[in-house]
């Protein structure tokens, strides 16, 4: 009877332990290190990759989404007022992109419900590009671009 | 040590609109110093702010994001009087938060 139950506490420690080492390695609960802070998406380079890595694959172009307060031309590239609002009913997430950036992903926000799907805020770019700003409502991915740029050393060339 | 987050939060109707000015150094890890060397990346990942104990809005960011961050964004059911909690976290581990009360 007690050998039994060692067996079991043995069997379950070795599982447990076992969870710990995919935990480490990623393969469980990628979901939940994801709502910390998604390194993959944040460290890849191109394009579809940085889209990939944030899970929308080949987002929909979409007129409710919407550029605000974003100039055509940025005098200076280290301040570069973004806003985002989408007209998207159950909008969850809005997302920067900078196509030219040495890592694309600028921004993640999650809105929960009662969040208005609008952002504002500040973002580098090293040259001329185009902004993404994906947009994740009911599941679905949608994307709206728009090309900003950026005149370095105020010059204004 | 970082300096306080200006927080603006007001209420219109039934949406309030919160201003956050952040102060950090937004440092990239592509710059190089004088003597050629990289300046380390240091910069906010996560933003989270609540609102009576609920979240708001969480924020991930990358390098990407201005020195001294601004933000702004609106929700409902905030009312005058009542605490809105920002924190952020940044990637050597440093946090802040910071309280304002909506207007």
């Amino acid at each position: 009877m007690i050998n039994r139950r060692r067996r079991k506490v043995l069997k379950s420690g070795g599982s447990a332990a076992l969870l710990g080492v995919f935990a480490a390695a990623g393969w469980v609960g990628p979901a939940e290190a994801q709502s910390q802070w998604n390194k993959t998406a944040f460290d890849s380079h191109g394009l579809p990759e940085t889209m990939k890595a944030l899970g929308a694959g080949d987002p929909t172009p979409s007129k409710d989404v919407v550029f605000f307060q974003t100039p055509e031309i940025a005098e200076n590239g280290a301040v570069v007022p973004i806003g985002i609002t989408s007209n998207l009913p159950k909008t969850e997430s809005i997302a920067i992109l900078i196509e030219k950036n040495p890592n694309i992903l600028a921004a993640v926000f999650d809105l929960p419900a009662g969040t208005e799907a609008t952002v504002s805020t500040r973002v580098k770019m090293a040259q001329s590009s185009n902004i993404h700003a994906l947009v994740k409502a009911d599941g679905r991915y949608y994307v709206a671009t728009k090309e900003v740029k950026v005149t370095l050393g105020g010059c204004g060339g | 040590m970082s300096d306080p987050m200006k927080i603006r939060a007001s209420v219109v109707g039934d949406v309030t609109e919160v201003k956050v000015l952040m102060s950090h150094e937004m440092e990239t890890g592509q710059r190089k110093d004088a003597q050629g060397q990289t300046v380390p990346a240091w910069f906010i990942q996560n933003v989270v702010v609540s609102h009576n104990g609920k979240t708001v809005l969480a924020a991930q960011w990358g390098t990407a994001v201005s020195k001294n961050p601004f933000l702004s964004f609106k929700f409902k059911g905030g009312a005058k009087g009542d605490k809105v909690s920002i924190s952020w976290t940044d990637n050597r581990g440093d946090k802040r938060t910071d309280e304002a009360v909506i207007a």
